[in-house]
């Protein structure tokens, strides 16, 4: 068993969050893909920050990152930057080096008519509304997105249900901008269903006004050959709750980085995530909660699968909370379930608390085997090998799957569930 | 009536030192109906021969053979060998993550009778066994052995035994850990299993206590990989009596 959780003496009943007994496994460690010579990449208030129990990794304060629209600001990368340290820069396909001026995968809106979607240009004002890039690659998909969809639910609406179908159709780099502005109190789920072939570096703003509730699912359901690196950025204001779920099953390398940000009080961030790692594959979620104000909730749970050969998934979370946020609750967690040999789930929890008068605060990481000694259980009981895994993984990863409250949506990621588990090859 | 068959039966593991030879022979007939306890020191290969007859991998057979009515057991997969009514109570059942007993009952149910329980009869069954062996309602939806004590977790075994109904079962070790009380428990499951079904029994054990709640025919006395002695119901009182240090002087 390896919890981790932190925890200041306030804490209510979040002291040893619910583990995965049997699971045995560190996920937490250095990076396989880049050499760590090199120091990492830290703002004005670097710290050496290591948490309870886990591997000593320094980590730079995200306060301190640096930020710009302008792509010449970030140095060039080497692979040996703190949030670039997993990534396996060769397999990003010149989304960090070269000009992105491929045809950006096109974007259809289905759903029901309120919520509406417009085209502005990318000098238009809206833009950065609740983005700033804090890399190399979203600065660069800033710098060549040629236009900005934007999907607005207006003030007041009540069950808004959109999907932006993303169809990736060319190899060429391509950048793309999508910003979506919950207007006050209004109630929407919104899909961003990205499919096909793609190498897109994206930047996806959430504006979560006053009083709105706004859910996000984040499908990267790509083609075996995409690369997707996307950005995606919240500012929760005053009572908002937002809550986002990224689901990353498709694609050679992924690497989507949800961040969000309270802006006023009494607001509520959640963020989900399901992946399922194949051989080969490289999925990576970093995420992001800047408790910058007072009284608001957080709570973070990513579930991880992996199976095959040099299959590869990264997780950090980075939680922060700021000397003005007291009376913040937040908890983060990350769960893998490693099911072959050969399969390799790094996750790294980051919890940063620069005040004590909060109501509570945790981080917990498992990385579990599905080991021969489950299977043996199983089997003795007459489930055979192939039931007996999808038993486990089901219910692992259902825990994820019901936060989606589209049916049709949870259906169709049943069924990926059950393909992905049908390729096991052992 | 049917007949579990063990005959010469050679098994060795694999260990770090090269291959290590556990079961040196062992010979065993076990009749449905008919309840053979085997007793031995620890360490004398009990939960290897329990573990070889559900097909752990980890067990090399070198020699001898395993049949159930004349069929090769040993060449069956180990889900295989749970639909021909083999069980295997065990010393340690391990915690499975993310499958809710509900969910595992029923589909082990389903995988071991080839079709799919008949849904209110079904959870019914559940409700009364587990209540019968004194199980808390809310572990139906608790996680297969997860965070369930020693002795809980040996009473889910039990249970499994009576809902999946084996012609034979195995139980390896299944008295120890537990107090008087739930020791009572568990062997009425086993008295009510083989009332009901006729189920033949190999009851493991290292020590006489629970042959006082599961009265057997016959006792085989387990040292070094072999059977040493074998008798009736007296040879355990004998043991009882004497302990194992008679057999391992001999061997000595
Ligand atoms: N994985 C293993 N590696 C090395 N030795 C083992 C292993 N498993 C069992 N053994 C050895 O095999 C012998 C029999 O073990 P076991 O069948 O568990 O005995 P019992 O159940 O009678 O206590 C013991 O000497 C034990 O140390
Ligand atoms: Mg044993």
């Amino acid at each position: 068993m390896s919890e981790t959780t932190t925890h200041i003496p306030e804490e209510k009943a979040r002291i040893g969050a619910p583990s995965i007994p049997g699971f045995t496994e560190e996920g937490e460690d250095l990076s396989p893909i880049n050499d760590n010579g090199g120091s990492p990449l830290a703002g004005a208030s670097t710290k050496a920050h290591s948490h309870g129990g886990g591997v000593g990794v320094p980590d730079s304060s995200r306060a301190g990152r640096p930020t710009s629209t302008n792509v010449d600001d970030f140095a060039k990368l080497t692979g040996r930057e703190e949030d670039w340290r997993f990534t396996p820069l060769k397999r990003l396909k010149g989304l960090h080096t070269d000009e992105l001026t491929g045809a950006a995968p096109k974007i259809e809106l289905t759903g029901n008519d309120i919520a509406k979607l417009s085209v502005v240009a990318a000098d238009d004002a809206l833009n950065g509304v609740a983005h700033t890039p804090d890399d190399r690659v979203s600065a660069n998909a800033w710098k060549y997105a040629s236009e900005t969809h934007v999907v607005t639910i207006p003030k007041n609406a009540e069950g808004a249900k959109a999907t932006l179908r993303i169809t990736g159709e060319s190899l060429a780099a391509a950048a793309q901008h999508v910003i979506v502005v919950a207007e006050e109190n209004s109630e929407a789920t919104v899909v961003l269903d990205h499919v096909g072939s793609a190498v897109l570096a994206q930047n996806v703003e959430f504006d979560v006004q006053a009083n709105a509730r706004l859910t996000v699912i984040s499908l990267q359901a790509w083609e075996d050959d995409a690369v997707h690196a996307s950005s995606q950025q919240a500012l929760v204001a005053a009572g908002a709750s937002f809550k986002h779920i990224a689901v990353s099953f498709g694609g050679d390398l992924v690497r989507v980085n949800p961040s969000a940000r309270f802006t006023g009080e009494r607001a509520e961030i959640e963020l989900y995530g399901l992946y399922f790692a194949d051989a080969g594959q490289h999925l990576e979620h970093r995420l992001f909660v800047d408790h910058a104000v007072a009284n608001c909730k957080s709570n973070v749970l990513y579930k991880g699968a992996l199976q095959g050969k040099d299959a590869h998934t990264v997780w950090v979370g980075d939680v922060l909370i700021q000397k003005a946020a007291v009376g913040t609750d937040s908890y983060e967690a990350n769960r893998n379930l490693v099911l072959t040999d050969g399969a390799r789930a790094d996750s790294v929890p980051n919890l940063e608390i620069e005040t004590g008068l909060i109501d509570g605060a945790g981080h917990a990481s498992t990385t579990g085997r599905f080991d021969d000694e489950h299977l043996f259980y199983l089997m003795a009981r007459g489930i055979d090998e192939k039931t007996a895994r999808r038993l486990v993984v089901r219910g692992f990863l259902n825990e994820i799957v019901q936060q989606i409250g589209d049916e049709a949506l949870q259906e169709r990621l049943t069924e990926t569930i059950e393909e992905e588990l049908a390729a096991t090859s052992n | 009536m049917s007949t579990l068959e063990i005959k010469d039966l050679h098994v060795s593991i694999d260990t770090e030192q090269g291959e290590k030879e556990i079961l040196k022979g062992v010979t065993l007939t076990i009749k449905t109906g008919e309840t053979h306890a085997i007793m031995g020191p620890n360490g004398s290969g009990k939960s290897t021969l329990a573990s070889t007859i559900a097909g752990h991998p980890r067990y090399n057979v070198t020699s001898g053979s395993i049949t159930l009515d004349g069929e090769d057991v040993l060449e069956m997969s180990v889900d295989e060998r749970a639909k021909a009514g083999l069980f295997l109570a065990m010393q340690y059942p391990v915690e499975v993550p993310g499958v809710t007993m509900t969910n595992f009952l029923r589909t082990a149910k389903t995988a071991i009778d080839g079709e799919a329980p008949k849904l209110r009869t079904w959870t019914k069954d559940v409700k009364e066994a587990m209540t019968k062996l004194k199980i808390d309602a809310d572990f139906a939806q608790r996680n297969v052995n997860e965070g369930f004590s020693g002795g809980e977790k040996k009473r889910v075994e039990i249970l499994q035994l009576e809902l999946f109904k084996p012609k034979f079962a195995v139980l390896d070790e299944t008295d120890s850990g537990l107090d008087v009380d739930a020791l009572k428990v568990v062997s009425e499951g086993v008295n009510r299993a083989q009332a009901e079904n006729e189920m033949g029994t190999l009851l493991i054990t290292h020590y006489t206590r629970i042959l006082r709640y599961i009265k057997p025919e016959f006792v085989h006395v387990f040292v070094d990989g072999k059977v040493a002695e074998e008798g009736g119901p007296e040879l355990a009182d004998r043991l009882e009596e004497e302990g194992y240090d008679r057999y391992l002087n001999v061997k000595a």
